[in-house]
């Protein structure tokens, strides 16, 4: 096949992968998959999804697969088919535990796969969150990253008790009060993103001297105060934790076309991976035209920036049986499952010609959804894999130790290193 | 006329505290390692576990410290985030309990309680939390809510703050996750997790989304020695970490602290004691003595004692010899502004009295600035052969100075290795520390009950 084209900023020197033509391959776990009935396989563990066996059953499984990274899904509110709050529905799962810390537990006991929890920046304390992903990159060696989320939710907020929000229904997506909101929400989390890595650059990498000689611990002229100033917060800094491994884990975030333009804008302002959900080719090269505009938008161009499309998959050897698997699951639920990205049926052959059809988009990789943990991880990383790797598409074996190295990302140079010292740089 | 032989003997807690970020940390030693790498905090849970120690303890900064007006740069700096490696442990160890420092002041209830409630689901039931108070703004300027509260509204926060956790906590019973793949019943209950807190610091309402939790709720911990602290553990805690680990002083605030419980309601078992206890081995009792005395000097370089004084007269003293005689100006009892950061420390509050005190002992012994802060803080509590530790330490639980002890070696990762194997076995042998863990929770290990919070069907019921 031929290589994907090639984003007119991305600069030869740094290597998002559409030089190399291989794709890039995330999935996204949430409970016991993303079809609300995903519970009631034979396959489903559904007593177990609050354990740790079962979070590291699922990353090590993805692992060996050679994937990316996996994100985990998390949210202050208790799931539900609604927008606006609770279902009190009683037939799908409900319960779940915090994101980074299952990813913590379970980054000693794998050693390639990059770990990327989600965070809400709206409720959250950008200090907190940076230390926490600055933590979670010390205890996986290099293999943190942190996705950001919005909640424009009342109940969510309800559990804080700090600040209300309007009525958010579907249906008043496009009131002007909740595009308002949405654009507040995105832009504050752009600030918190700024106030994460301002903090993660707010030691020098080598800041910690142990000079016996002097009996400093630190040089004091190697740690900065970050002075983030913003609308919703300040942030004085430095961090309680020194400068990560990887100096910056990877921030993605996941963005839908919107008429307030706030979700690109966080993209291209913020984030090293952009989830986006097209559901066709030409859908893909739009919303790549799009991020890549807020980009240049954001004076980013040139940054490596991925754009990994999110497909939901139903995956069988056999076409026929993969329909059948949905169907079963739908009349299990009541209804026809839907999702804001595409979702596909078929076999891992054909998702395989989809990707790199989807990839001439521009598109530098996918993050797979699996409709039943318990079956289309497996078959992503069984099926899907192999027939990618076939096709020279996939990584055979895990070249990089770290979650920035699997991307193509070099280490970041320290911000406050470079403007603290003349023309030096220290990575 | 003793009552100790009829008095069954008790059986000692010990528990590790990683060195943290003040000067019992030697990192000058060559065998210190790192205070942010996981490979340390691994061998450190380790060594615990294998000592069979009831848990690890770290212990929370929200800002680095600060003196005359500069980032503190002569003991540790730095460390990583308390929930992150507490769970990242719960996965190099099967029966260690996690607890871990959280700030009840720069934090919020339904953030805290969901990750304290998923330590205990991904540790199985192992995590306790020491809840502590913070008032000051210089903390407060990382944080969103900025600000600060009032000095006296501090435990009333930390108060509610803790009764809201447990409401969260309480807020699913245990038994609403059905999961019946055949009828399709996941939840027992529609209403799951519903909670409404409304008091004068939080109001919240809604769903708590972590289903109830090995333990039910953490074990929870205290540390504030005020009298405000001392009521707060006796009402709400599961264990206090003391500072007096002296057999005197461990006496007088054992007693003093149980008394408070039937106040409560609760009875003397409900509330463990558990003073931090630093200890210097050696083969024989003087040859630690003379360790002891080489680990003093480590901990407390000219430099280290010149700050030390610093925060007593609150002034900048950088240009006494360190090894000369205390300053003869006293204190500024102006707004205190040198240290920055650290806990309030009760001996600073009249520093008058405190600095003539120094003044007087220092020229009764000749001692130095340096002496002075080597002799008047970091004493080991615990410095001789195994055997003599191993005797002292049950001496002191037998006569009530405490129910156990909470351990601060000062070195970094490897300070908790000699005692493993050589103290906790003269304990087993002893009969008084278990040889291997009975339960599998962090509530089983202490001795305390699993709080109940009643099931789905009772409320139906009633």
């Amino acid at each position: 096949m031929s290589s994907s084209s090639p984003s007119p900023q991305t600069p030869s020197s740094s290597p998002v992968s559409a030089s190399s033509g291989l794709l890039h391959l995330a999935v996204a776990l949430d409970g016991a998959g993303w079809h609300p009935a995903a519970w009631r396989e034979p396959v489903a563990r559904p007593h177990d999804l609050l354990t740790a066996a079962y979070w590291t059953d699922l990353i090590t499984e993805a692992e060996r697969g050679l994937l990316d990274l996996v994100t985990i899904e998390d949210a202050f509110g208790l799931q539900s088919s609604r927008a606006d709050g609770p279902d009190d529905r009683t037939d799908q799962v409900r319960g779940r535990l915090d994101a980074v810390l299952i990813a913590a537990r379970v980054a000693p006991l794998t050693s390639h796969i990059g770990l990327v929890p989600t965070v809400v920046a709206t409720h959250t304390e950008p200090f907190h969150v940076s230390k926490a992903i600055a933590t979670l990159d010390y205890v996986s060696t290099g293999r943190a990253g942190v996705r950001v989320q919005v909640s424009p939710r009342q109940n969510e907020a309800a559990h804080f008790g700090r600040r209300t929000f309007p009525p958010f229904r579907p249906e008043d997506l496009d009131t002007p009060a909740v595009r308002e909101l949405t654009a507040e929400l995105f832009d504050e989390a752009a600030d918190h993103v700024e106030a994460v890595r301002r903090l993660w650059d707010s030691w020098e990498d080598d800041a910690e001297i142990r000079d016996v000689a002097t009996g400093r611990f630190v040089d004091r002229d190697r740690l900065h105060y970050v002075d983030f100033e913003g609308r919703h917060f300040s942030v004085k800094g430095p961090s309680i934790t020194p400068r990560p491994p990887q100096g910056q884990p990877p921030v993605s975030a996941l963005a839908h076309a919107s008429a307030a333009g706030a979700p690109f804008r966080l993209l291209g302002r913020s984030t090293d991976i952009g989830y986006v959900t097209p559901h066709d080719t030409g859908q893909a090269r739009a919303i790549v035209t799009a991020v890549r505009a807020e980009q240049d938008a954001a004076g980013r161009s040139g940054e490596p920036l991925h754009l990994f499309g999110d497909l939901v998959v139903f995956l069988d050897d056999d076409p026929a049986a993969a329909a059948a698997r949905r169907e079963r699951l739908d009349t299990l639920a009541g209804r026809p499952y839907t999702s804001d990205a595409r979702i596909f049926t078929g076999t891992p052959a054909q998702l395989a010609d989809l990707l790199q059809e989807l990839q001439t988009a521009g598109l530098s990789g996918f993050r797979l959804r699996p409709a039943v943990a318990g079956h289309d991880l497996p078959a992503i990383t069984r099926g899907l894999v192999p027939e990618l790797q076939r096709r020279g598409a996939f990584r055979r074996s895990y070249e990089a130790g770290t979650l920035r190295g699997l991307l193509g990302l070099s280490r970041p140079a320290n911000r406050y290193a470079a403007t603290a010292r003349s023309g030096g740089t220290h990575s | 006329m003793s009552t100790s032989q009829d008095k069954p003997r008790k059986r000692i807690h010990l528990a590790a505290h990683f060195p943290g970020v003040n000067n019992t940390t030697v990192w000058s030693d060559p065998e210190a390692g790192s205070h942010i790498e996981f490979s340390s905090f691994a061998h450190f849970a380790r060594t615990a576990e294998r000592a069979k120690f009831d848990f690890l303890f770290l212990a929370e900064g929200l800002r680095l410290r600060e003196q005359g007006g500069l980032i503190y740069d002569l003991d540790v700096v730095g460390r990583p985030d308390t929930f992150t490696v507490l769970t990242a442990l719960a996965a190099v160890t099967e029966h260690l309990g996690l607890t871990g420092t959280i700030n009840s002041t720069f934090n919020e209830p339904y953030e805290v309680a969901r990750q304290f409630a998923s330590l205990d689901h991904l540790s199985g039931g192992r995590a306790a939390w020491n809840v502590v108070t913070s008032w000051d703004a210089f903390t407060g300027e990382n944080f969103r809510r900025g600000g600060f509260l009032a000095q006296e509204d501090r435990y009333s926060r930390a108060k509610e703050f803790l009764s809201t956790a447990n409401e969260l906590f309480d807020a699913w019973h245990g038994d609403e996750i059905v999961a019946d793949q055949e009828s399709g019943v996941f939840l027992r209950d529609a209403k799951a997790g519903a909670f409404a807190h409304q008091g004068r610091h939080f109001d919240i309402q809604g769903r708590f989304n972590v289903p109830r939790s090995p333990q039910g709720r953490p074990v929870v911990f205290q540390a504030g020695d005020s009298e405000e602290g001392r009521e707060f553990a006796a009402a709400d805690a599961d264990a206090i970490f003391s500072r007096y680990a002296t057999l005197e002083e461990g006496q007088a605030f054992y007693t003093d602290v149980k008394r408070r419980l039937a106040r409560y309601g609760r009875t003397p078992d409900q509330l463990l004691i558990l003073p931090a206890a630093t200890f210097v081995l050696g083969d024989t009792d003087a040859e630690a003595e003379e360790l002891s005395r080489e680990v003093r000097r480590q901990q407390v370089s000219g430099a280290t004692a010149i700050r030390h004084l610093e925060f007593v007269w609150n002034r900048d003293l950088s240009g006494y010899d360190p090894d000369g005689p205390l300053p003869d100006i006293d204190p500024d009892l102006g707004e205190h502004t040198i240290a920055r950061g650290r806990a309030q420390v009760r001996m600073y509050r009249d520093p008058l009295a405190t600095a003539r005190e120094w003044r007087e002992r220092a020229a009764a012994n000749k001692w130095s600035i340096r002496d002075l802060v080597i002799e008047t803080g970091n004493r080991q509590a615990f410095v001789g052969s195994p055997a003599t530790v191993a005797e002292t330490i049950d001496r002191f639980v037998q006569a009530d100075a405490s129910d156990g002890f909470i351990l601060v070696p000062h070195l970094t990762p490897g300070g908790l290795d000699t005692f493993a194997d050589t103290v906790v076995p003269l304990l087993q042998e002893r009969g008084v520390f278990r040889t291997e863990y009975e339960g599998t929770t962090l509530r089983d290990h202490l001795g305390l009950a699993h709080p109940d919070a009643g099931s789905a069907a009772d409320r139906v019921a009633s």
